[in-house]
């Protein structure tokens, strides 16, 4: 079981070097998520929201500034913090169920714990019978589903989601949308939720954090005061969601 | 039935090659009756030589694509994972597949002679090629999404290889060594054709034309396309198996 900590993001700042010319991707954030916290974050294209989901896994390590996880600094990658990304990049030469057993590959649990945990995991995102498929045999609704199982079958602190959502249409969408404030319900862990869909950011999360773009940084924080699970249709939520949509184009854009 | 549609070539020739010998419509000391073909075959088959010499080509065709397929795993592994090789071996392993099959017989049959030695690695040479350039791309193409979720898991680096560049590339691999597979048979032949006698179906080829037994010839041409077709439908099987996971549509 994983102990949670508080994410901490210390004035971090990157920057790529396009042409010759210096691109400030993110200018300083300076971010805490509290454990067991859903968070959304949404902006612009190229604000850079998808960038720091990267060095919040570790995957890149070029950057400035800290990013701390329960007090210790974050270099490179860890069990400890599991992420979904837009494709569901599930290997196509393995079955569902040795898709979600990926993330135990490493871990020292027994057999039977990893077989129980992997069958758990792939009944909770609601693809009990599909154990057996390969991935071209799935629709991208269900692929999705099954990345959220693997990356939630070694129980980490804290669940980074790349736009999850955003190669799906608009009804599957939808469903998972409220497939995944259950899962998050069930497992009360950390996430943070990349999105460029208001709605969806609204939805699932306790705090919207809305970046803006060109240096990358926090334009507002809008806190979503309401008691999951959530109701579309709460006319408090669509208040809401006008006020992260007027910080989006707000003043700076 | 739709297996039925695939018979009515095959049987109009052998109607057509059989009409044509038994009106004497073509020179029947060239051109010999099936009937004959097929009674020569028979009587290799009980007094001939006909399966160890079979045998003798079947093996020499293992020996080499065999041998040359895991040196093409091996370079094309050692090309597709590390720059250092792929910059030492790459210029001279293009330049070098330029050169056709055939022209390396007059070179390796100085260098090796003539005998068993030179025709395996003959054969070898058929099958290396096709081999290493499909794993080097195989390899190259496994798309770096996968190797960053192994990375996100903590894998070992010979767990990247083993779990994720090898099974991304394997249906690269397979292709290249069912193309071996085909060049090898052919290599086989014309290695028995090109470089000095000894026991084969290529022999047996030539004794025919040398002695003027056309039935022989015949015999030999049938026995080299069955065997080449069933080497490659084995060769397909044994992928359409490996590669269940694969959408097979484009």
């Amino acid at each position: 079981m994983a102990t949670p900590g508080i994410i901490e993001i210390i004035d971090v700042k990157k920057q790529y070097t396009v042409d010759g010319e210096n691109l400030q991707v993110l200018g300083g954030l300076n971010l805490s998520i509290q454990p067991g916290e859903f968070l959304s974050v949404v902006g612009v294209s190229g604000c850079g929201k998808s960038t720091l989901l990267r060095l919040l896994i570790g995957l890149d390590a070029d950057y400035e500034g800290e990013i701390r996880v329960g007090g210790a600094l974050v270099r490179g990658t860890s069990l400890e913090r599991g992420i979904v990304f837009q494709d569901h990049r599930l290997f196509p030469w393995l079955t569902v169920r040795e898709n979600v057993g990926l993330g135990l590959t490493n871990s020292s649990w027994s057999d039977a714990e990893k077989q129980k945990a992997v069958q758990e995991h792939i009944e909770l995102v609601g693809l009990a019978g599909f154990e057996g498929a390969y991935p071209h045999q799935l629709s991208g609704g269900m692929a999705q589903r099954a990345a959220i199982a693997r990356g939630l079958v070694n129980r980490p602190s804290i669940l980074l989601l790349d736009e999850p959502f955003g190669a799906l249409d608009a009804l599957t969408r939808s469903n998972l949308q409220q497939e995944l404030q259950r899962i998050w319900q069930t497992e009360k862990i950390s996430m943070v939720l990349v999105t460029h869909d208001v709605d969806e950011a609204v939805i699932l999360g306790d705090r919207v954090v809305v970046l803006h773009a060109r240096p990358g940084r926090i334009e507002r924080v809008v806190e979503i005061d309401v008691p999951h699970p959530r109701d579309r249709d709460n006319p408090q939520l669509k208040r809401l969601a006008d006020e992260v949509r007027e910080a989006i184009v707000g003043p700076h854009n | 039935m739709k297996w039925l549609r695939g018979l009515v070539l095959p049987v109009l020739l052998l109607a057509t090659w059989e009409l044509l010998t038994r009106y004497h419509l073509v020179n029947v000391r060239l051109l010999v009756e099936p009937g004959r073909v097929v009674a020569t075959f028979l009587r290799e088959l009980r007094e001939g030589e006909l399966l160890s010499q079979l045998g003798a080509s079947l093996a020499r065709d293992l020996g080499g694509a065999t041998l040359g397929s895991a040196a093409g795993i091996l370079v094309g592994t050692a090309m597709g994972t590390s720059r250092f090789y792929d910059r030492l071996l790459g210029s001279s392993f293009h330049a070098a597949k330029q050169v056709a099959i055939f022209a390396w017989i007059p070179l390796m049959s100085v260098w090796l002679g003539t005998g068993e030695p030179a025709k395996v690695v003959f054969i070898a040479l058929s099958a290396f090629y096709p081999v290493v350039l499909n794993t080097f791309e195989g390899i190259r193409s496994v798309g770096s999404q996968y190797v960053e979720v192994a990375r996100v898991f903590r894998f070992t680096r010979l767990q990247v290889f083993r779990r994720v560049i090898l099974p991304g590339a394997a249906p690269s691999i397979l292709a290249g060594i069912q193309v071996a597979l085909v060049y090898s048979w052919l290599a086989t032949i014309g290695a028995e054709y090109l470089l000095a006698a000894g026991p084969g179906i290529g022999n047996l080829m030539i004794d025919g034309r040398e002695s003027f037994q056309m039935d022989k010839v015949l015999v030999g041409v049938v026995l080299v396309g069955a065997v080449g077709a069933s080497i490659s439908a084995l060769a397909s099987a044994i992928g359409a198996w490996q590669l269940r996971w694969r959408v097979t549509s484009a």
